[in-house]
């Protein structure tokens, strides 16, 4: 496995960019459209922090006039939309792009180009949503838009449109990615990696991807029926003219739900890594917390009603979501246990992504308990759309989801960069996000059991409620003051970090073996892996097998169980056709706004699009049985 | 555990006296909702406790230690796998067994003599109905819920435009009002005072000021201010009050009612009996009279989005409506 300089500069021809812009547009580079969607998911969450900030700093006091309730209001659905459509789920997605390649030793994604698709696409979901709020056509109704609020009689002007269309964006570009993710991570395994000794973080990717291929339809049907309703009368949601308004919310949530997981359950892939790096030790109960994860991701579809249980549905009913969302507290807590057993018996040290997962621990279960609480059919009366259900998915999705980002960012920051973050600001920046969060939603469960519902603009004097809601506010700013710390100790190790070399932490699994950071091609020859953690394994260097061509793009194909190879594949070359597709998906989704005709005449755009993309010759779509062929 | 001072002083500074309060609670659905909260959060908090206790020994204990054999653990730790799935099995179902018993007091059926309402959401108020027991008619108000001590009132719960949510948080927990469809809410109130209700499901623009006052009265006192809102208004008394009045018959008419006179608007509130209120516009301000002057000549200013335009009135014009108002009791 020496580097051998002649292979190395083929392989570098082959698989580089072509440089300046021209590459820039055409690269299907994993690792550079996984980084795009993480700049791109970052920059929004300082936006929409931005707003969070905003509208703390409105309930400060209470009868605040200093904003008005439409741009509070304005405010609250841009944060929650931008947030969990454009920030969380993407950003989940961008982490896998990224790190599975990189994990199962291969070169690239299955689908190369879907995947610079999906960004585009995505981007183009951004600048829908914010372009719009640029030109005052932004959202008005919260994350999720119930009708007949959001119908065409109570809410005319393209608002709910933007926010209906914005999702379609989204949606789109994560099934394009989840496709991606899963093929990856069922077809592309190097040799040697089962499913049994597949690490955990792969099945949490492998099953976030596959409910989102699952879930995602409902919403996408759900908004395109409120688009028709808005814009050619269907009346689905209209009561007078036979529709129904709970049709509606009954769609969203078989989506909502399990988005909640599709966010969470990467995060605890995150955690997996990072606890069995730092505690030195194979990771406890590898098949506890594999099907743990797939429980979760099935019990997701099946308590989405939990959502509703204000809205009058039949007790028995709302009986059965009861037992079945509590139910889900059992995996989850089995979870946390292998994560605390495995540092029980390791030999634990505290480094920064370590630091953060203990964060994870000590603010997520807060979440997942406020959550059993909230799962009762009968206590959710007193607790749903209050402040309570505000701090309960604060600290589920902050907690959960972002604080293990946080810590996976500064894990595998080294293998990006090559460098090193600063560990001394890193946990100052870890104090002041933590400390803040929990200083700043902790005090909105009183305040919501105090009796204030979430989505108002202002509150009365005398209520009670302004000493908590002070506190919120100061510990919202502390957290984002810490937030601030986080993105300047990134920015500067960039320049100044001391080199980290491949393998900083002594990880366990195979992206450790790979350059810091890693070539356009990740790695010279395909690992071969015996056991759950190859990079600990006794026997040194790693084995690896030869065989793939380094004159033109291939990655090896193995079988979905044993992972044993069947084929070379021919991998896709840099091409500008997914930005071309994706601008004509584009023009389609924002001319359907305003004209039903978009639909026809946008299809036929994006058909010459893909005409394009799909265009023969291309000269080997497969190759041979291993050996026979080049 | 910096978070149990707070936690304290909150409940200390306001959260057992609330006239909005889960934690205060002073009827009937609030009251096992209230056992239920106190259960959960002791289960709740046992396991949290527990959870941080692990996560602690498990740092400590080998910080110091340089070499391992984790190995030799394995089965002490698969024994207490099972031991932690077992405990928190226990807690569900102590917790769904506790949410079940609750949710069966919630909904027990009641007696069909229970006093009948119709409240329906508007954007963005109330309009309440009372069935008359003795003549079955319908008396209508708004914004302004009176109920009996210890008799149970069954509210039916629409909605005229958007999804509105009934909340009384002392009394019981809420239900959306939804429209095209009917809730049932049973409301036993056992504590008599002034509480307060809020939509708690956005509802547009102004969903923040959308509130009402709950007054529970004991069941004669209750039975007298029946008697007292099914009765049309006052007779108009006094110049100014009559010129309010035929003011009031112009813009304000077209969409409010005062039974016994021509105004017969059903878009906006009845004000048959306004001013023997609380508060004004669905709970936004007190009734004081310069309040109620300020809201005639500029409800937008007071609460921006409302449906109510700003109708051009002369200062002596909206000061004689507010007059006029103000006999309305």
């Amino acid at each position: 496995m020496t580097p051998d300089p002649r292979l190395e500069e083929e392989i570098s021809r082959t698989w580089r960019d072509p440089p300046g812009l021209w590459g820039f547009i055409a690269t299907v580079d994993h690792k550079r459209i996984a980084a795009r969607y993480i700049v791109t998911a970052l920059l929004l969450m300082f936006l929409a922090g931005m707003l969070a900030i905003d509208m703390r700093w409105q309930l400060t006091v209470p009868e605040n006039t200093r904003m008005t309730p439409q741009l509070y209001n304005e405010s609250f659905s841009l944060h929650g939309s931008t947030m969990l459509y454009l920030v969380s789920v993407p950003v989940m997605e961008a982490m896998a792009f990224w790190l599975v390649p990189l994990m199962l030793g291969a070169r690239n994604m299955a689908f190369p180009r879907l995947g610079a698709f999906s960004y585009w696409l995505y981007l183009g979901g951004v600048l829908t949503l914010w372009i719009a709020h640029a030109m005052d056509i932004t959202p008005d109704l919260g994350w999720f838009e119930y009708p007949p609020l959001a119908g065409p009689a109570y809410s005319p002007g393209h608002r709910a449109d933007i926010w209906a269309q914005m999702i379609t964006f989204t949606e789109v570009a994560a099934l394009c990615a989840s496709v991606n993710v899963a093929a990856t991570i069922l077809k592309m395994r190097p040799p040697g990696m089962t499913l049994a000794r597949m690490p955990v973080f792969l099945w949490a990717m492998l099953i976030a991807s596959i409910m989102t291929i699952l879930s995602m339809p409902a919403i996408m049907l759900v908004t395109s029926m409120l688009i028709a309703d808005r814009m050619v009368s269907t009346h689905f949601f209209s009561p007078g003219a036979g529709g129904d308004v709970i049709l509606f919310q009954h769609l969203f949530w078989f989506f909502g739900h399990p988005e909640v997981y599709i966010i969470f359950i990467p995060a605890t892939g995150f955690v997996s890594s990072i606890v069995e790096t730092f505690s030195r030790r194979r990771l406890f109960g590898h098949s506890v917390l594999v099907l743990s994860i797939i429980s979760i991701g099935a019990l997701a579809f099946g308590l989405w009603v939990h959502h509703m249980f204000a809205v009058g549905l039949p007790r028995l009913g709302n009986d059965f979501y009861t037992a079945a969302s509590m139910a889900i507290a059992l995996p989850a807590g089995l979870q946390i246990f292998c994560w605390i057993a495995t540092m029980w018996s390791g030999r634990p040290r505290f480094d920064t992504p370590m630091l953060w997962v203990i964060a994870f621990v000590l603010t997520f279960v807060i979440g997942g308990l406020s959550g059993i609480m909230t799962a009762s059919a009968a206590l959710d009366l007193q607790l749903t759309d209050t402040y309570f259900i505000v701090a309960h998915f604060h600290y589920v999705l902050v907690g959960g989801a972002l604080f293990p980002l946080f810590g996976a960012f500064c894990y595998w920051y080294p293998k990006a960069t090559g460098r090193m973050m600063s560990e001394r600001w890193g946990k100052i920046a870890l104090v002041g996000i933590v400390g803040g969060f929990n200083l700043g939603f902790f005090p909105m469960h009183l305040l919501g059991l105090m009796g204030m519902p979430r989505r108002v603009y202002t509150y009365p004097t005398g209520m009670g409620w302004d000493t908590l809601n002070q506190i919120a506010t100061a510990g919202s700013v502390i957290s984002v003051l810490g937030g601030l710390v986080f993105v300047a100790n990134a920015l500067l190790s960039y320049w100044r970090g001391a080199p980290s070399g491949a393998d900083p932490w002594q990880g366990s699994t195979l992206e450790w073996a790979s350059a810091s950071p890693a070539p356009p091609w990740n790695f010279d020859y395909t690992p071969v892996v015996h056991s759950l953690t190859p990079m600990w394994d006794e026997s040194r260097p790693l084995p690896v097998m030869d065989g793939l061509a380094n004159d033109h793009r291939e990655v090896l194909i193995t079988s979905v169980t044993d992972a044993a190879p069947l084929y070379r594949q021919k991998s896709a070359s840099p091409s500008i056709w997914p930005i071309v597709a994706a601008l004509a998906v584009t023009i389609m989704f924002i001319a359907s706004i305003f004209t039903p005709w978009a639909v026809p005449l946008g299809s036929v755009l994006i058909g010459a699009a893909l005409t394009g993309w799909f265009w023969p010759p291309r000269p080997r779509a497969k190759q041979g049985p291993l050996g026979t062929g080049a | 555990m910096r978070r149990v001072p707070i936690l304290l002083a909150a409940l200390l500074l306001g959260g057992c006296d609330g006239i909005q309060s889960v934690m205060s609670p002073a009827g009937d659905g609030a009251a096992a909702l209230h056992d239920l909260l106190l259960l959960s959060v002791a289960v709740c908090g046992a396991i949290y406790l527990l959870v941080m206790g692990g996560l602690g020994w498990s740092l400590w204990r080998r910080r110091a230690e340089t070499v391992s054999e984790p190995a030799s653990e394995e089965p002490a730790l698969d024994r207490s796998l099972w031991v932690a799935a077992a405990v928190i099995l226990a807690g569900l179902t102590i917790l769904i067994i506790g949410s079940f018993l609750a949710d069966q007091a919630l909904f027990a059926t009641r007696g069909s003599e229970a006093l009948q309402l119709r409240v329906t959401g508007h954007q963005y108020w109330w309009r309440i109905e009372y069935r008359d027991p003795a003549t079955g008619r319908w008396i209508e108000t708004a914004n302004e819920l009176h109920l009996p001590q210890g008799r149970t009132a069954r509210v039916a719960l629409g909605s005229a435009d958007v999804i509105h949510s009934f909340w009384v948080p002392n009394v019981a927990g809420k239900i959306d009002m939804v429209p095209g469809r009917r809730n049932l809410i049973d409301l036993t109130p056992r504590r008599l005072g002034w509480f307060r209700g809020q939509c708690s499901e956005y509802c547009g623009t102004q969903h923040a000021h959308m509130a009402f006052d709950v007054k529970v009265d004991s069941p004669a006192v209750f039975d007298a201010w029946l008697m007292a809102q099914a009765r049309p208004a006052n007779a108009v008394a006094g110049p100014v009050a009559a010129r309010g009045a035929s003011v009031f018959a112009g813009p304000c008419a077209a969409c409010h009612a005062v039974r016994g006179t021509g105004a017969g608007g059903r878009a906006g509130p009845d004000l048959t009996h306004f001013a023997s209120r609380r508060s004004i516009a669905a709970g936004t301000l007190p009734m004081t009279r310069g309040n109620v002057q300020a809201w005639i000549t500029q409800p937008q200013a007071l609460k921006p989005g409302v449906p109510m335009p700003a109708v051009p009135l002369s200062p002596q014009d909206a000061d004689a409506v507010a007059h006029y108002l103000a006999t309305l009791r």
